[in-house]
């Protein structure tokens, strides 16, 4: 029952699965970070998938695609960065705005574009690494996926570089807890949050693109399906740590993947019970680890100098 | 609580007295443009509402003649179809149904500073219950008795759903948004697996698993010979309620203490936890009450995977609304009648459905500038575009 | 250079800082109106004023936070805009904020390195060398990586100081540094100053306190309702004798309301020499005529709790207090103060103790009462969090009077807010206590300090208050409203209203209470009487009680 294949189909699903839920989870974490909470994730991603795909059909080139899906999702944060950074709006308000505009706008961009073509991206150009990828199970996880793994484990490790051992990286964590303080040090408050929600764009958008150029090889609307709240909730839970987050994007990769597998071999599983499992794990282990040191202090609330 | 925070509000204290009582010496008395005239309130009205709805709709006309469609005609068809034909209305007011519940549930939330975001769950575990049960119980009880049987056992199944978030943030203050998502997220997939595992009907051929079918005659009553059902009535009565619960009980003004000030609800005396457990009660059985209107007055049953995701819209509304429940109505008003009328209108200009977003969303943000904009207007700010016109004439007047 | 030279060389090149006619405008208050001043090296420059006065906006525009509506800062002769603090740091300009500016989750190294944006990586060990060197300079000694927010108040305010001078290689401007700090911090502070300005810093003062002023001062300006009100020289402050000085400062602080206001700035000014008018302690003791002193009405037995990262805890707490009597608490401020005020109240629950009040003609035991139990008891509790916690600063002036109330007759009834009744309490309050508010229903954020302590003292005393906790009552307030608010406290225990008053100020104190207990990392470690001796003994203990 556990051969080499299925094995494999685990591995490169749980990977598959979790590459997106990090991406955008490490965008949402330098957000966090820095006091923005970020509510729009999911319609940054849904931009990112759209823009990736659009650029990847049009230059026939999925490098560029992630390039796209990258503006694409960093186009959706400049909405946050003006009117929750700059003019210090509600947070939430505006994140469901975005949300919001970006399922539609998707949706409109998708039926005027490819909704007579339907066009998808063939797995060929998904980027198999020739020779590696013939190695057994070790070498289809890691080569037979393209190499958008590694650039995320790369983002991963490097978040965590510049976060900690940084000066804007300490910036950012200082403007979270008390941008007045960091105001005062003479770095400026707007500046370090506008590029920190830009980065959560990105990282969405990257996310967002991974799903319509990797995952699915097309562009469907709503298409994120709630993975930027997933984002969002592990973000959190990995109380600003990088390292957390993957590990937490992981466990719900193998959930995921987990269930498929377990299909494949005729082991009736509800996928419902799958997909609750990661949350139910964690909600047990918020309520046996008790105590919340999770959120930066200056969360969700905006700065203005002089003003508390 | 820590020793700096202390430090930093009491010397912040300071600072803002010093303002304030110079201020005081000057003028006499505290008063702004806030307490006014009802000329005053209109004003503040078709700015913060009026303006940011025609901003929106500009904005999307000109997406829509982008697109090569007639913006005209796509609102006319809107409007027709949202307000004016009586079908149309019908099913504009059978849409507010929910989401008035739903926004019930917010402003309790809102107003005591909770983010019950997990509304979600709570309202379709409501659904999923209720749909696999009613048509099962309605053999066995008349009408009336099973509807309002149904509809106290959606709203408590609603309620249940927030009893891990509001003893995690009531005993260990772990943030409620976190939870509540989480907790949504179980609940959406629990209420799927609920129609699949325990309520399926026997039937073959189904392609999507469901629920059995509550005869028509079962449901909620309609109003007036209309094709609208009473949840409406349902609704308006809730955010009705909570509007002067707030305003007028105990309940109302201590969940209000607690939502604008925690330290001052400590300090007098509240009993901060059970408050917290409370509202989040509340605001889930307003939640799963939607729910529950929703299979009883229009759906009949519930197929598995059936998650309108209702609830996340209404929370900018609310908010926008300042938990107001007048303005709360007529907001959700407003949306139906976009949603109802979008529908059409999307659909005979050849635009997909999601495009009645775009518009909501642009509704939100211009309202939400607007009310940017208000609120420095108040202070005695100058606006953006003021300080920009100063900037330019002193750089060309100066001439330094 | 030490001062000595600095005072001489000033008159032949342009001073350091030399702001002119500088006007702030914030909506509905003149903040600053044509300030001019000039700013020395070497020298200690004090600003006084009243609160409101417009020194912290002028501070503001000087650290870059606050951009001026008119004048002009020259810094060593060339006119300079300072438009963001990043250019005052530039500009050799360190500020000690008025409200802490540590980030508590951060270490102290982190906290002084944030803002250094040059390099790709964090460059610790440079910090540590410029650490070392500013501890020395100060005299201090600091653990680099200590978390900020784990470190004791004085221990806070010294790392703001370091992190001011880390940039501020010209000039250091403290908003208030001596508040929360004891006698001994403030000593060292000054001796920190002569270092500095030996240096050929330039430091400009903020503080209330006129003594200080005088003792560490060269030069001392007066701002009065957002204008220079007058100054005194080196040369006098160097000559004059401290009383003279302290006159001359009053009558420029308050002009022609000084006469009106004589003894009450006496009471503001005064802190070491002559302190307490022996007659107002008389006077409490000889009104106290019929109130039996001796009768207890509070009493704690070992009441404990806890300590914590953040708080040093209670321990053993003994206290008995006498019907009409007035107890201070005196010692450090974050030494259990706040903490002994919240176990009263019934805000926190004891650990372990027990507490009895006074009610029905004998001792209850309460502590395991809530607010609202003890409340009705006549326990009451004033915080001294005003805007914080004692009142919502959303909601009216009305409603914040019934604040501990709800649900109580005749202000609701079946749950339902009365709200005649509510507005008629509230009228009674605006004017029994002189509460300055354009109505009854406006929001109590839009009200002064003075006015929401008003509300807050009408709250807690009205309805039969038989003890009543004040904690810092005058903290930040006007002369005007901190003298009513001490003659309140007075004048209830006259009539037999006992009190317990916590203060960082000791002459408040001196002034106000029968015996004090000193507070020292949450015990008690000593009990004094009112007296000619009191405040020795007073100091000792905190001193000994601090120095561990």
């Amino acid at each position: 029952m556990f051969d080499e294949t299925l094995i494999t189909a685990v591995l490169v699903g749980a990977i598959a699965a979790s590459v997106p839920l990090m991406l955008a989870g490490i965008g949402e974490l330098i957000s966090e970070r820095a006091g923005v909470l970020n509510i729009g994730l999911e319609g940054m991603m849904l931009m990112g998938a759209y823009g990736g795909f659009w650029v990847a059909i049009e230059t026939e080139s999925i490098w560029l695609g992630f390039i796209g899906g990258a503006a694409a999702g960093a186009l959706a944060s400049l909405v946050m960065v003006f009117l929750c950074v700059r003019w210090g709006l509600d947070q939430i308000v505006v994140g469901i705005g975005v949300l919001l505009g970006a399922e539609g706008l998707t949706s409109l961009l998708d039926a005027a574009t490819f909704a007579d073509t339907r066009p998808r991206i063939g797995i060929t150009a998904r980027l198999d690494i020739p020779g590696l990828s013939d190695i057994p199970v070790a070498g289809r996880v890691v080569f037979g996926e393209p190499y958008m793994v590694y650039v995320t484990l790369l983002a991963v490790a490097v978040a965590g570089w510049v976060l900690w051992k940084t000066p804007w990286g300490l910036a950012i964590r200082a403007t979270g807890e008390r941008p007045e303080a960091v105001d005062a040090a003479g770095v400026n408050v707007v500046v370090v949050r506008s590029l920190a929600v830009l980065s959560a764009g990105v990282f969405g958008g990257l996310g967002g693109a991974y799903l319509s150029l990797v995952s699915a090889g097309n562009f469907i609307p709503m298409m994120t399906g709630g993975r930027g709240f997933m984002a969002i909730v592990l973000a959190m839970l990995a109380r600003g740590r990088p390292l957390l987050l993957a590990a937490g994007a992981l466990l719900f990769g193998f959930a995921t993947a987990g269930t498929t597998a377990l299909q494949l071999v005729g082991v009736e599983v509800r996928p419902e019970i799958v997909n609750s499992l990661p949350f139910a794990v964690v909600l047990a282990a918020l309520v046996l680890l008790g105590r919340n040191e999770f959120l930066p202090s200056a969360l969700a609330l905006p700065y203005v100098r002089g003003e508390r | 609580m820590k020793a700096s925070d202390r430090v930093r509000t009491e010397l912040t204290d300071e600072n803002a007295d010093g303002r304030a009582s110079a201020s005081d010496r000057r003028n006499g008395k505290t008063s702004g443009p806030s307490e006014s005239s009802r000329t005053e309130k209109i004003r503040r009205a078709m700015l913060l509402t009026i303006l940011p709805l025609l901003a929106a709709i500009l904005t999307g006309g000109l997406l829509i003649l982008a697109l090569g469609e007639n913006p005209i005609a796509f609102y006319g068809t809107i409007i027709d179809r949202g307000i004016v034909s009586p079908s149309g209305l019908q099913e504009t007011l059978i849409r507010m149904a929910p989401l008035l519940l739903i926004a019930a549930g917010l402003i309790v939330a809102f107003s005591a500073g909770i983010w019950n975001l997990g509304g979600d769950g709570q309202f379709l575990l409501g659904a999923s219950l209720v749909g696999g049960l009613a048509a099962t119980v309605s053999d066995a009880m008349p009408r009336g008795l099973m509807l309002i049987f149904m509809l106290g056992m959606s709203a408590a199944v609603g309620g249940a759903w927030t009893i891990v978030p509001a003893l995690m943030k009531a005993r260990y203050g772990i943030n409620e948004i976190i939870t509540t998502l989480m907790m949504s997220a179980i609940g959406v997939n629990l209420a799927s697996l609920i129609v699949k595992v325990w309520f399926l009907t026997p039937e073959r051929g189904l392609q999507i698993p469901r629920t059995r079918i509550l005869d028509v005659s079962d449901r909620l009553p309609t109003l007036f010979g209309t094709r609208v059902h009473s949840g409406l009535v349902i609704g308006l009565v809730a955010v009705i309620a909570v509007h002067l619960m707030m305003r007028h009980t105990t309940l109302g003004l201590r969940l209000n203490v607690l939502g604008a000030n925690v330290k001052a609800a400590h300090h007098s005396g509240l009993k901060v936890s059970k408050l917290i457990v409370v509202t989040f009660l509340l605001s889930g059985m307003f939640m799963g009450l939607a729910g529950g209107v929703e299979v009883l007055g229009v759906q009949g049953l519930v197929r598995a995977g059936f998650n309108p995701a209702l609830t996340l819209v209404v929370v900018p509304l609310v908010f926008l609304a300042r938990m107001n429940g007048w303005v709360t109505i007529a907001f959700v008003f407003l949306l139906s009648v976009l949603t109802i009328g979008g529908e059409l209108a999307t659909r005979q200009a050849g635009l997909p459905n999601d495009f009645g977003l775009l518009i909501v969303a642009l509704v939100l943000i211009f309202m939400t500038v607007a009310e940017y904009f208000e609120a420095r207007r108040i202070r005695g700010e100058r606006t953006v575009w003021q300080t920009m016109s100063d900037r330019l004439l002193a750089r060309g007047g100066a001439g330094v | 250079m030490d001062a000595e030279s600095a005072g001489s060389v000033k008159d032949s090149i342009a001073p350091l800082i030399e702001i002119t006619g500088i006007t702030k405008r914030f909506p509905g208050v003149l903040a600053n109106d044509d300030i001019s001043l000039s700013i020395e090296k070497g020298e200690v420059h004090c600003l006084l004023g009243e609160n409101g006065a417009g020194k912290s906006t002028l501070i503001s525009i000087l650290s870059g936070m606050t951009r001026p509506d008119a004048g002009t800062i020259l810094i060593e002769g060339t006119e300079t805009e300072i438009n963001s603090p990043r250019q005052a740091l530039d500009l050799g300009i360190g500020t000690v904020y008025q409200h802490a500016t540590l980030v508590p989750t951060l270490t102290v190294l982190e906290n002084l390195i944030l803002g250094n944006t040059k390099g790709a990586t964090l460059d610790e060990s440079e910090g540590r060398r410029r650490l070392d060197e500013l501890a020395s300079i100060l005299g201090t000694d600091v653990d680099p990586n200590a978390v900020a927010g784990d470190l004791a108040l004085d221990e806070q305010q010294v790392i703001e100081i370091i992190k001011a001078l880390w940039k501020g290689k010209t000039a250091l401007i403290l908003d208030e540094p001596t508040a929360m700090l004891a006698p001994a911090g403030v000593a060292e502070l000054g001796k920190m100053f002569q270092r500095l300005k030996a240096g050929g810093l330039a430091i400009v003062f903020i503080t209330h306190m006129l003594h200080e002023a005088i003792e560490m001062g060269d030069r001392v300006t007066v701002l009065r309702q957002g204008r220079v009100a007058g100054s005194i020289g080196p040369d006098e402050l160097r000559s004059e004798q401290s009383e003279r000085l302290r006159d001359r400062i009053v009558e420029i602080m308050f002009g022609s309301e000084a006469t009106e206001l004589g003894d009450v700035a006496e009471l503001h000014v005064d802190v070491l020499e002559d302190h307490p008018d022996q007659g107002s302690l008389e006077k409490a003791t000889s009104d106290a005529g019929g109130r039996s002193i001796g009768a207890p009405i509070l009493k704690l037995d070992n009441v404990s709790l806890e300590a914590s990262p953040a708080s040093h805890g209670l321990h053993n707490i003994n206290l008995t207090i006498a019907e009409g009597e007035i107890l201070g608490i005196a010692g450090v401020g974050g030494n259990g103060q706040a903490e002994l005020a919240e176990v009263l109240a019934g805000q926190r629950r004891v650990d372990s103790g027990q507490i009895h009040l006074l009610h029905d003609g004998n001792l209850q035991r309460i502590d395991r009462l809530g607010v609202h139990a003890r409340g009705q008891m006549g326990l009451r509790y004033v915080s001294d969090d005003r805007r914080g916690e004692a009142t919502v600063g959303s909601m009216s002036v009305s409603i914040n009077l019934v604040l501990k109330k709800i649900g109580d007759a005749p202000f609701w009834r079946w749950h339902i807010m009365q709200a005649g009744e509510i507005q008629r309490n509230a009228e009674s309050a605006i004017e029994n206590f002189d509460i300055r508010t354009p109505s009854a229903d406006t929001n109590i954020s839009k009200l002064s300090g003075g006015n929401i302590q008003k509300v807050i003292l009408a709250r807690e005393t009205m309805s039969n208050p038989r003890i009543v906790i004040h904690n810092k009552p005058t903290h930040g307030l006007d002369v005007r409203t901190m003298l009513m608010v001490r003659e309140r406290i007075r004048q209830m225990a006259a009539e037999g209203v006992s009190a317990v008053v916590i203060s960082n100020h000791l002459e408040e104190l001196l002034d106000l209470c029968d015996r004090f207990a000193v507070l020292s990392k949450g015990r008690v470690i000593g009990i004094v009487e009112n007296g000619p001796d009191a405040e020795r003994h007073i100091g000792d203990l905190m001193v000994g009680g601090t120095v561990s």
